[in-house]
């Protein structure tokens, strides 16, 4: 699999995954910078987390209209494969190519920690290997990472199976205690309707090395993979 | 002619605005308790060029509905001046 993995001014996880899917998973990668417009055949866009413009005027409002992203938008609209992880799913929700918006945290604080999520649903290319219902320890590290959409939205994607990950406690159980920033109804990660757009605050690139003793997001990668090498 | 454009964009009032929240929460310690229900948002202002002003706000709509303003959790209004 070719992964073109993109870096903004201000991205700063794209070399975890550049990591994890090279060295990890011994995939393909290019690095694909935001003047670019050739996405050079790869098979998945990865945008990393980071601070994209610096997060100016809103997060990934700016890299929204990147050379790079009018490439990617075309790119999703025919079906190719884009994941986006914290400030990459920002960027996914401001372009359009994932519902709803990140807001500030309901806090105010940084959060940078372990926190559990659980699989809502395998019929996904990143969750197909996974347990549904099960708490996996994954990194968060984001200022706005409070996913907002309005309740007709929230039903719309309850209906169409697109809530992939909730914010859980170690065993599972999904409450406001769970909730690191405020998150309707928990929400960590959706996909869009096709099932080809895939956005979380969570990072598991950051959870698959057992050098730093955090295998638990690897179940992704390997679901990613076994389905589009079969 | 020129213009410019004076935009105010704020969360929507549904929305916690934390922000505005932490702010609220610091009036007592400038003697000011009886202040509620501070809310953030931002002003930006911009020149631009255009023909006449149905243009000028058709360009003022256009900056504000792509990239100023996220209307899923902001609104945003704005008055035009010419230069």
């Amino acid at each position: 699999m070719k992964i073109g993995v993109l870096i903004f001014p201000g991205s700063n996880c794209d070399k975890d995954a550049v990591w994890a899917f090279q060295n990890m998973f011994g995939q393909e990668v290019v690095e694909l910078w935001h003047k670019d417009t050739d996405l050079q055949n790869v098979d998945l866009v990865f945008l990393p987390g980071g601070f994209s413009y610096g997060d100016y005027l809103r997060s990934g409002a700016i890299a929204r209209f990147s050379p790079i992203m009018q490439s990617v938008i075309e790119f999703a609209n025919n079906g190719g494969l884009v994941w986006g992880v914290c400030n990459g799913f920002q960027i996914l929700c401001e372009s359009g190519l994932l519902p709803g918006a990140l807001l500030h945290n309901d806090h105010q604080k940084f959060n940078c920690k372990n926190v559990f999520i659980k699989t809502e649903t395998n019929n996904s290319k990143i969750t197909s290997l996974n347990e549904v219902g099960k708490a996996l320890k994954i990194p968060i590290a984001h200022g706005e990472g409070r996913f907002y959409c309005n309740d007709e939205l929230l039903q719309e994607l309850k209906a169409n199976d697109q809530i992939l990950f909730r914010y859980c406690d170690e065993n599972g159980n999904v409450s406001d205690e769970t909730n690191p920033n405020g998150a309707l109804d928990n929400i960590a990660g959706i996909c869009n309707k096709n099932r080809n757009v895939f956005g979380m605050m969570p990072h598991p690139e950051r959870a698959v090395d057992a050098d730093i003793y955090n295998t638990d997001g690897r179940t992704m990668f390997e679901s990613l993979l076994q389905l589009v090498n079969s | 002619m020129k213009y410019a454009a004076h935009i105010n964009i704020m969360p929507h009032k549904a929305l916690l605005d934390p922000q505005g929240k932490a702010v609220t929460g610091s009036m007592p310690n400038i003697g000011l308790p009886s202040v509620s229900n501070v809310r953030i948002g931002k002003h930006i202002t911009l020149e631009l060029e255009a023909a006449n002003e149905t243009e000028a706000k058709q360009m003022v709509e256009t900056a504000c509905t792509k990239l100023l303003a996220n209307l899923i959790m902001e609104s945003y209004e704005y008055t035009l001046v010419a230069l």
